[in-house]
């Protein structure tokens, strides 16, 4: 992994994954893993924490703050579909080839995260098939719920 | 509908059909498509009392009749406040009526929301898009005895920040600390610094006691189909949950036929119904 994350790292209490809800009852070897490659981050308000387009190398256990997750067209160059906060993890494209953004991430209040090193953390699910397996139980109702509510806003149900 | 846990609400027999006249006091544009009236009978009488939940069937002269939801406080005895979206002809020439016009109004009718059975409880209530005003008079009446309930919880959510109703009150109300009022929006531009995804999206987040709840659920039937099976996962049982099914409807005192769902009359036994007994009636075509 050449770069570093964007955000600027932190000075204050250090965050820890198993503090946080996704590694909840995950296998220690997965928190143990995660921590490793972890880096801390934060971002001020409006800042740009991933990008369109940009390789997919990191994803993010959020710990404070809110994050806006955007889409552009001609149209609208900036239409927030969703915002994720405390206790959520953002991003599975390091997770899917060829490990691109599909859309920005921006901060909306001053955000704290975890930044998982992405191909590191494959490496480890695929070393570990069963605790791989695991992880992928825990990430794959997140997955489903956000195609769910997709599929509910396209419905434009306020439409009438 | 016989396992529906309230009894029915005595439709008004003297002259069912005839609206009396109410004169505009003053209009609010909400939106840019919804406007909030404020009216008051011509003869100075008092408004009948209503339940919250409940609606009036609203006349406009040679256009036609609307059922429209009671939104205001009903404590207020000198005046109906109704919030309504111009969708056709009928709600175009109510929510457009200027002050000092004159309406017809008949009603109250339908059964409202069982606030009685929140008393000693947490209450959470879930509202989307034009959902809200018919939840409204819930929160006056819950804020006038705070002191009854556990927590409050309520989860707005709507298209657009632009389609948001009641915004300045919303601020009001998000500043109490005796509620927590969450709203959230179905996309936003960078002016919005909210929540951005469906009102399920917050459920996970809101806290309330499974066991000792009560959920009042009003707003597109999709939404209250996900919403009730959500808060269900959450441990509130299907006969703590109710929802307002605002099918059409015409007659509105159960002759028609025109808003029945399922074996039920949405004039005469909703519209404010039990989750377990609508179920499998929500997010059917309308028959
Ligand atoms: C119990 C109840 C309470 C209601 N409360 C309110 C309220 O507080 N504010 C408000 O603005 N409206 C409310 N409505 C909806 C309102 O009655 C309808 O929008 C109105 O009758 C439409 O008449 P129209 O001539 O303006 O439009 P139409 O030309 O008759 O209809 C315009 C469009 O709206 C659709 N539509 C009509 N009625 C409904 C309905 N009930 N639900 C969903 N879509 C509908 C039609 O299918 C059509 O696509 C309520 C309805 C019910 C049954």
């Amino acid at each position: 992994m050449s770069a570093l994350p964007r955000g600027a790292p932190a000075h204050e209490v250090p965050l820890r994954v198993e503090e946080h809800p996704f590694f909840e009852r995950l296998d220690p070897l997965l928190t143990r893993e995660a921590a490793r490659l972890a880096w801390e981050r934060q971002f001020d308000t409006g800042a740009m924490i991933v990008r369109d387009g940009d390789p997919a190398e990191w994803f993010y256990l959020i710990f404070q703050g809110k994050v806006a997750l955007e889409i552009a067209s001609a149209e609208k160059p900036h239409l927030t579909i969703q915002t994720v906060g405390p206790g959520e993890v953002l991003g599975w494209s390091w997770l899917v080839a060829p490990h691109f953004w599909r859309f920005d991430a921006r901060a909306l209040k001053p955000t704290r995260v975890l930044a998982i090193e992405g191909a590191k953390f494959r490496a480890v699910l695929a070393a570990h098939p069963e605790k791989g397996y695991q992880f992928l139980m825990r990430l794959l109702p997140i997955i489903a719920q956000r195609l769910e509510n997709t599929q509910i806003q396209l419905l434009d149900i306020h439409g009438l | 509908m016989a396992s529906n846990a309230l009894p029915p609400q005595p439709i008004p027999s003297s002259h069912p059909l005839a609206p009396a006249p109410f004169v505009v006091r003053s209009q609010t544009a909400e939106t840019p498509d919804t406007h909030t009236l404020v009216l008051s009978p011509s003869d100075g009488h008092a408004v009948p009392p209503a339940l919250p939940g409940q609606f009036n069937m609203l006349y406009v002269f040679g256009v036609g009749e609307a059922a429209i939801s009671l939104s205001g406080d009903p404590s207020d005895a000198t005046a109906v406040v109704h919030t309504v979206r111009n969708a056709g002809p009928i709600t175009a020439a109510i929510a457009q009526s200027p002050p000092g016009q004159t309406v017809g109004i008949r009603g109250p009718y339908g059964r409202g929301w069982p606030i009685d059975q929140a008393k000693g409880r947490d209450v959470v209530l879930v509202a989307g898009g034009l959902g809200l005003p018919p939840l409204r008079p819930v929160l006056y009446g819950l804020l006038a005895h705070r002191e009854r309930y556990g927590r409050i919880e309520v989860i707005y959510g709507a298209r657009t920040p632009k389609d948001l109703v009641y915004y300045g009150q919303i601020q009001q109300w998000r500043l109490r600390p005796d509620i927590r009022f969450q709203v959230t929006v179905d996309a936003a531009d960078r002016s919005w610094y909210g929540d951005v995804g469906l009102v399920t999206a917050r459920i996970p987040d809101t806290r309330f006691e499974p066991g000792n709840s009560v959920a009042f659920l009003c707003g597109p039937e999709i939404m209250m189909k996900y919403a009730a099976r959500d808060l269900e996962a959450r441990g509130i049982p299907q006969s703590s949950i109710w929802l307002s099914m605002e099918r059409n409807m015409k007659c509105a005192v159960a002759v028609c036929g025109h808003c029945q769902f399922g074996p039920a009359f949405v004039c005469r036994d909703g519209p404010v119904f039990r989750y377990d007994v609508v179920r499998d009636w929500l997010a059917t075509r309308e028959l």
